[in-house]
Parts: structure tokens; C-alpha cells; sequence
């Protein structure tokens, strides 16, 4: 690629940019901090694309309004960070309920409650295991630089559509804030199922209905499963994950989002003095790429995983690892200068060596 | 070859956009860069940060603890970070407004750059940036000055781009008194 076609852009307009190049035609949303840059963006821009935004009065309204907008058949989108994701579960929950679609970006701040603004990791049990009623799951995709800030948010939309489920991109205010040299990718060619479910107003033809209410003797309980088999499948085809330097590795090092960039540089420093340690990171959070730990786990069987948070992730990976290998933990709960150095993660990485 | 500084001052001090103008001249020499900024909630008198890595291959870490380079523009950023330059780095420092600039630091090169008067020379103070600009490629040879000198066009607003000689003029004037600096 040439120096000219490249991008200097925050990671929060990476998302803004690859939202309307992947044709989004609804935003709604409130502003937050850390990821006011992404209405900020895409009030100036989508506008321009014959596509709509809209300031909501509150973030609940935004995603009633996302659930809304995709009951129509229309690629919809909502952002926010930690206390707005918290308002907009319900909605979640009733988008999971009636299979539909949407995007939701959140840009995870600390908490709990109003919590600051430094990066943070400890929504992940929220996003990943359905933080709304009913147990339900959406996709969870977690960029790790300015280029999969862009590209992951792209894949979001054609996920969410193609198995008809809420699809987050799931980063942090390191994440929206840096500023990273990236490529605007086209929009990829997917063949995705046609939206024959919406409701498309009056005018005769097939009646929809788009709705989570089920009373009927066994339909919720039909619908659980159907949903259950959609997740198995999910796993199967959609899991995706990174490694780094692990073919002999002695200990892998998990982690992701912006965790993961500090822990490579972390790697490359231990690398440098002979140390024998590799990188696993995963992508989708949502499915987690188990059956790529339980490979890795066959054969290399220390591990440490690394988060923003006192441990959320690290359960997934001591279910998902095989049975005999060691799960360490290192964590630095989010807040003001709480942020690791790749100095600091390569000493925890020659303490478990 | 990954290059990594951190760069720090008081808000107001134009310490983001020396950050992105370093950026920008590493991504016209082919680089890929990440541009990591912190600063305070106030517009002006907070602490401002960045740091800048850029790199041939994968740039990794957004986050640096111990810098190779450091340019320190205020007191208390000196106090605070002077000593995190790494082994063997080069800490260049404001000498107009940091005390003790004179002070040296173990194992790591010391630089002493008046800043804020070459840019009060040059006409107006706000172009210490420039000036340090001009002094971290000079003292650090990472990026060519004419990188710098082009890369203004990008980092600039449009309505700014009629100061871009005088920020030219400022970037060499900086770069030229790390020369002297060395020699002496």
C-alpha cells in the first residue's frame, strides 16, 4: 500500500469511517467519553450518504431506536461506553429476543457506575455473556489496533446480519483514542441472507412480525434452542484468534484489545533475551476461540492471562484450556494510571518462566 | 527499526500536535505509527502527553515505560519523567522553562535546548513545539527534517498553512541548536 492511500485517524473514527463504507444507514446515539468521536464523525458524515443520525435523549431511546430501525430491514448502529452500555441491556435483550440485527460499539471506560475515563477491560463478562435478561448472547469482536478498529467494525454488520443477532465491537479508550495509520478498506463482497423477515409498513404482500414474546406451550423453549444451535454454529465457523511466537512457546501469554499490544512488545522483550514465550489473542470474544486454546494447551501448558480488570476472560480460558495446563493470572484493575507498561508485563512474564 | 518517544508539557504547549506532526512525517517515510495521547480535562495548564511510536513492521505497545527518547517542555513534566528515559536514550529537554536542565542524567544523553526563547526569537512562543520538533529529529536522526517540513501540510488545519514557513523556520532553528548543543 502507498504512503498516500493510508489514514491517520483515531480508532474512534476508524469505527465512524468503516460504519459507512459498510453502509450504515441509521446512528443513534448519546455522547459519552471515551467514544464521542464516533457521533461526533458521523453526525458530520453520514448525513452526506443520504443516511440518518440522530442525538437521542438517552442512550435507552438510541437503542429502541436501533431495534426499531432493523425491524425495518435497515443496517442500524448505536455507540457508547460503560454507563450508557449498562442503560441500553434491555434493548439488547429484546433485539436477541426478536433475532434482529444491529451494531452496537462500546468503548469501554472503568467502572462500575460512573467509574472515570481510562481505559478498561472489565466489561468483558458483561458483553460476552449476554448483559441483559434471558439469556441470550451477542457477537463480540475486540480490535487490538486503529486498522481492526475499522476492519472488525465492517465484519460486525455482515455478522450481525448474516445470523440475524446484536453484534458488538468491544474496545477500549486506548483504543478510540490513538490515533493509528491505517488503510480504509473496501467494503468485502458477502452474500448475506435476504432481510425477508422486516417489516415493511403497509402496501399488501407477506405480513412480518418482529417480536420476543412467545406464549405458546414449548415456543420459548423451541426458541432457546434454535438460538443454542445458532451460537454452536457461530463457534464452528465465525471463531477467530492471533498468535504470536507460539509454535515454542513454554508460555503463552493470552490476552486482548489494547492488553494484547502491550503483551507483544512485552513478548518481543523476553524473545530478545532468549525467553521462550508466545502470544494467543483472541478476536472474537464472542464465540470464544476455544478450540484453539484446547490445541495450544495440548502441547504448551503454562499460560498467563493478562487483563484490565481483576480477571473476567480468565475464566473463559481456564474452561476452554486443556485440563492439565496452568492458568496464571495478572491484572490491573482500570482507572487513572493504572495502564501496564510492556516493562512491567515482561517481569510477569520472567516470574512465571 | 522501531522508534519510540514520549513527549510531555503543560497544556497549551502544543504538545498533541507536535505529536501528530512527528506522525505524520514517519508516515510519509513509509512508517506505520500509533499516536497514544493523555492529558488533563482543562484546555489549557493541565499536563499534556503523548506518546509516538512508529515502525517499519508492527509498532506493538502504544504504551512506553521507559522511553528511548524523551522531550520534556515544562518543569514538572521534567521532575516527573526525566529519570523513565531509558538506558542509553536521550532525554531533550526546554531549557528556557526546566531549571535543572543541567542536571545529568545517568547513562542517558541530556540535551539542553532554550525552546521557548528560540521561538520567542523566531516571533512568537507558541512554536516551541516546532523548536522541539526540530530538535528530537536532529538529536535523534529517526526522521529527515524535510519528513517534518512537508508533513506540516497534514498536520495543519487548512486555514493554518500560511505559517508553515515560519514553522519550517522554527523546525531548522531547533534542529541547528542540537547541533550546537552537541558540539559544545
Amino acid at each position: 500500500m502507498t504512503a498516500l492511500k493510508r489514514k491517520f485517524v483515531k480508532g474512534n473514527e476508524a469505527v465512524a469511517m468503516a460504519a459507512i463504507e459498510a453502509g450504515v444507514q441509521c446512528y443513534f446515539g448519546y455522547p459519552i467519553t471515551p467514544q464521542s468521536d464516533i457521533p461526533e464523525y458521523l453526525s458530520r458524515e453520514l448525513p452526506k450518504t443520504g443516511g440518518t443520525f440522530i442525538q437521542v435523549e438517552s442512550e435507552i431511546g438510541a437503542i429502541n431506536m436501533v431495534l426499531g430501525a432493523s425491524a425495518c430491514g435497515v443496517r442500524a448502529m448505536t455507540s457508547s461506553s460503560g454507563p450508557g452500555i449498562s442503560l441500553k441491556q434491555e434493548g439488547i435483550s429484546y433485539m436477541a429476543g426478536s433475532e434482529l440485527p444491529g451494531v452496537i460499539v462500546d468503548i469501554m471506560r472503568s467502572g462500575p457506575g460512573l467509574g472515570g475515563i481510562d481505559a478498561s477491560q472489565a466489561d468483558y463478562h458483561q458483553a460476552t455473556k449476554g448483559g441483559g435478561h434471558g439469556g441470550y448472547r451477542i457477537i463480540v469482536l475486540a480490535p487490538n489496533s486503529g486498522q481492526e478498529m475499522y476492519d472488525l467494525t465492517m465484519l460486525a454488520f455482515d455478522l450481525s446480519d448474516q445470523y440475524r443477532m446484536p453484534a458488538m465491537v468491544l474496545a477500549d479508550s486506548v483504543l478510540g483514542q490513538m490515533k493509528e495509520s491505517i488503510v480504509p478498506n473496501p467494503r468485502p463482497k458477502v452474500d448475506l441472507p435476504a432481510k425477508d423477515w422486516a417489516v415493511r409498513g403497509t402496501g399488501g404482500g407477506q405480513q412480518n412480525v418482529v417480536k420476543s414474546l412467545y406464549l405458546g406451550d414449548g415456543e420459548m423453549e423451541k426458541f432457546h434452542w434454535k438460538m443454542h444451535a445458532r451460537y454452536q454454529e457461530l463457534a464452528d465457523k465465525e471463531s477467530r484468534w492471533e498468535t504470536f511466537a507460539t509454535d515454542d512457546a513454554e508460555l503463552i501469554v493470552t490476552a486482548f484489545g489494547c492488553t494484547s499490544r502491550i503483551a507483544r512488545t512485552a513478548i518481543e522483550m523476553a524473545r530478545a533475551e532468549g525467553i521462550k514465550v508466545g502470544l494467543m489473542r483472541p478476536i472474537t470474544l464472542f464465540p470464544f476461540p476455544k478450540k484453539a486454546y484446547a490445541d495450544l494447551s495440548s502441547r504448551c501448558k503454562k499460560w498467563l492471562t493478562i487483563e484490565l480488570s481483576t480477571g473476567q476472560m480468565v475464566d473463559d480460558v481456564r474452561l476452554a484450556v486443556a485440563r492439565d495446563a496452568e492458568v496464571e493470572f495478572y491484572g490491573r484493575p482500570p482507572g487513572a494510571g493504572s495502564l501496564p507498561t510492556p516493562e512491567e508485563l515482561f517481569t510477569q512474564i520472567k516470574k512465571f518462566c | 527499526m522501531r522508534y519510540d518517544l514520549f513527549f510531555a508539557g503543560y497544556g497549551g504547549q502544543g504538545v498533541l500536535l507536535a505529536g501528530n506532526l512527528l506522525s505524520y512525517a514517519a508516515i510519509r517515510e513509509g512508517k506505520n505509527v500509533s499516536f497514544f495521547p493523555a492529558y488533563g480535562v482543562e484546555k489549557r495548564g493541565g499536563a499534556a502527553m503523548c506518546t509516538v511510536v512508529f515502525a517499519d513492521g508492527e509498532t506493538g505497545s502504544p504504551v512506553v515505560g521507559e522511553p528511548s527518547v524523551s522531550v520534556i517542555l515544562n518543569q514538572l513534566s521534567f521532575d516527573k519523567y526525566a529519570a523513565k528515559v531509558k538506558q542509553g536514550g536521550i532525554c531533550l529537554v526546554n531549557s528556557s522553562l526546566v531549571e535543572r536542565a543541567g542536571v545529568a542524567l545517568e547513562g542517558r544523553e541530556l540535551l539542553a535546548v532554550p525552546m521557548n526563547q528560540i521561538a520567542i526569537e523566531l516571533g512568537d512562543v507558541r512554536m516551541v513545539n516546532m523548536v522541539a520538533c526540530g530538535a528530537y529529529a536532529a538529536a535523534t536522526g529517526a526522521l529527515a527534517l524535510e519528513s517534518l517540513q512537508k508533513a506540516l501540510k497534514d498536520a495543519l488545519p487548512e486555514r493554518n498553512h500560511r505559517l508553515i514557513p515560519a514553522n519550517i523556520k522554527a523546525i531548522e532553528a531547533g534542529a541547528a541548536a542540537v547541533f550546537s548543543a552537541r558540539k559544545a
